[in-house]
């Protein structure tokens, strides 16, 4: 093996080893950039119905109690979370005995709200769906907590 | 999708690139296989398909793993981790040949790292297959903390612990010796994630004011002086510098992150500070690692692995020997606490700067997972586990390098190791099973109809 070669085959493995981590930042780098923006497909019915019925854009500012034994109450919406739950320290006591102490959150991250399961009993449900991580609720989308339902209104 | 128009991310899945990536670092981890042989003794190695095949069919393996039941997961990290562990397992095959020409009763390594590696692989599969969610950890939270106590226990037991070079940190098992602080690592980290998860509110409370940083209560420093006395009792009992200060930066840090209160990185470095002058003073063995950082000439004879180590490097210069080429067997353990040095000897100043980058991009890779994560359990385990390998990165390749005192812990992926390079697979497994679940589309949000709702009885 000539000095030549091994200089070569030096030389070259780092080239490679170079152009891997390179080609690793890239892919990085797509992967930031490039995200495919898509337009959600057309939802269900009954949203854009509502949306359109109350004319809401924008951020939502009460978090409204819709059905269940504390209906009508509201609480307004701040930057903060707000604790739904049987417990003292819950933005609305809810007198629901099929609710938690600490039943459920809403939270925002300044653009939308999203609700997040506390671990309670008897769960959260946004339609027949039980809310296991933060999901991203809507004006207008009903989440149940125990026999109470609440809403987010503009 | 705050509004049903608005445009949604979709990330994508990236699946192709991961395998051009993967591509890549087989023909690292295959071509430099080859160039030892060459710049060695002129040949290819007789091993390079049945060895060269075994890599690339496993490697293959995960990444099919990957597509199948991870399909979202982050593309960059399994490549940067396979071209890390293929570099490793050719370092240690070269060491092999080294010392198997001088004539030194130790070895050969290579074998055993690639039985390891194939058994990690296989391994980071089932953890893939078995954990389909990373919530489900949490559930377990103070399981994984009891397992991680036994973990770290085990070694001072009477029979099953066994003191090897001046560290009570193995256990022996018949003929297998295993380091349980590996699986230690990762257990600590689930418990901080699930614990903190549960308690940061209380210990996220402001207490006095100082200099512009919130200090947190003077009841609320229980966890934290619980977590500093069991680093110091590992420092005490299983002489083990590197996993005391793991473990206590990890710590330190998870709270940190779980609080977004500065006060924890302050009280934390002051209780460091405090615990290195006491074991400064207490104990020899730190006091001789100082010594050897501080100036490693001053005793040749003791101080003849650190010194041989820097010789290396600048053996190496700019863009090294190249393979097969250097002297990496004179360091004594250049296989395995030493690869770094034996890396940068043959592949300079250009190569390890590239290992480093490697494992700089992984490190970035589990951050961007933790801050993509939306549950805070999620994001406090991606923090805790690749903070963890942070840590243990910089401990290792700065005692290497003479920038921090030497602590013995092993560099992830490339040193010599079984317990190390297992659990290390097991880490990569879960940060992409977390990743897969944060870029996993959600699941679209069907608004409540009176159909198919779940009907609440009236009373």
């Amino acid at each position: 093996m000539s000095e030549l070669t091994l200089t070569l085959i030096k030389l070259g493995f780092l080239a490679v080893l170079w152009l891997f981590v390179l080609s690793a930042v890239s892919v990085i780098r797509t992967d930031i950039f490039g995200k495919k923006i898509t337009t959600q497909d057309k939802p269900r019915e009954p949203k854009p119905r509502k949306v359109k019925r109350r004319r809401m854009r924008g951020a939502p500012t009460t978090l409204q109690i819709v059905d269940g034994p504390n209906a009508g109450q509201s609480v307004p919406l701040g930057d903060g979370p707000i604790l739904l739950g049987r417990g003292t320290d819950a933005a609305i006591r809810l007198d629901d005995d099929y609710v938690s102490t600490r039943h459920a959150r809403f939270a925002t991250n300044g653009e939308q709200w999203f609700v997040e399961d506390l671990g309670s009993t008897n769960g959260t449900y946004i339609g027949n769906q039980r809310v296991t991580s933060p999901v991203p609720v809507s004006i207008g989308t009903s989440v149940r907590l125990g026999k109470t339902i609440v809403e987010l209104r503009k | 999708m705050s509004s049903p128009l608005n445009p949604v991310w979709i990330p994508r899945k990236r699946r192709g690139a991961e395998l051009g990536l993967l591509v890549l670092a087989l023909v690292i981890g295959i071509g430099s296989y080859a160039a030892v042989g060459l710049g060695f003794n002129g040949q290819v190695p007789s091993g390079i398909y049945t060895v060269g095949g075994i890599y690339a069919l496993v490697a293959l393996g995960a990444h099919v793993a990957v597509r199948r039941f991870a399909a979202y997961a982050d593309p960059v990290l399994l490549p940067l981790v396979v071209a890390l562990n293929g570099i490793g397992l050719v370092m240690i095959y070269r060491i092999d040949l080294g010392l198997d020409a001088a004539g030194s009763p130790f070895g050969p390594f290579a074998q055993g790292q690639l039985r390891w590696t194939v058994l990690g692989i296989l391994l980071f599969v089932g953890v893939l297959v078995l954990i389909r969610d990373h919530r489900r950890l949490q559930q377990y939270t103070y399981t994984f903390g009891l397992g991680a106590l036994v973990l770290l226990v085990l070694p001072i037991l009477p029979v099953i612990g066994n003191a090897k070079r001046g560290a009570q940190i193995w256990i022996q098992l018949g003929p297998f010796s295993f380091q349980p602080a590996e699986a230690a690592k990762i257990a600590l980290a689930i418990f901080f994630a699930g614990y903190l998860v549960a308690k940061r509110d209380a210990l996220a409370l402001a207490g006095r004011r100082v200099l512009g940083v919130d200090l947190p209560r003077g009841r609320d420093l229980g966890p934290i002086l619980v977590g500093w006395l069991a680093s110091i009792g590992i420092l005490v009992f299983q002489r083990d510098l590197g996993s005391s200060l793991l473990f206590f930066g990890l710590f330190v840090v998870m709270l940190y992150v779980a609080t977004e209160r500065p006060g924890w990185i302050v009280v934390g470095g002051l209780l460091f500070a405090a615990g290195s002058w006491f074991g400064y003073t207490a104990f020899g063995h730190v006091r001789d690692r100082f010594d050897a950082w501080l100036d490693p000439w001053a005793d040749p004879d003791r101080n003849y692995q650190i010194i041989t180590a820097l010789y290396g490097l600048g053996h190496g210069g700019l863009l090294g020997r190249g393979w097969g080429q250097g002297s990496p067997e004179i360091t004594p353990f250049g296989f395995s606490d030493f690869i770094l040095s034996s890396i940068g000897e043959e592949l300079g100043l250009a190569g390890f700067m590239a290992v480093l980058l490697i494992y700089g991009l992984i490190v970035e890779r589990g951050l961007r997972i933790a801050l993509t994560c939306r549950d805070a359990f999620g994001k406090l385990l991606a923090v805790g586990l690749t903070v963890s390998f942070a840590l243990q990165v910089f401990v290792v390749a700065g005692g290497v390098t003479r920038l921090i005192p030497l602590t013995g812990l092993t560099a992830p992926f490339l040193a010599a190791g079984g317990s190390s390079i297992i659990m290390n697979w097991i880490v990569v497994a879960l940060l992409l099973r977390i990743s897969d679940q944060t870029r996993r589309p959600t699941p679209a949000v069907a608004a409540i109809g009176v159909d198919d709702a779940t009907q609440v009885v009236k009373l």
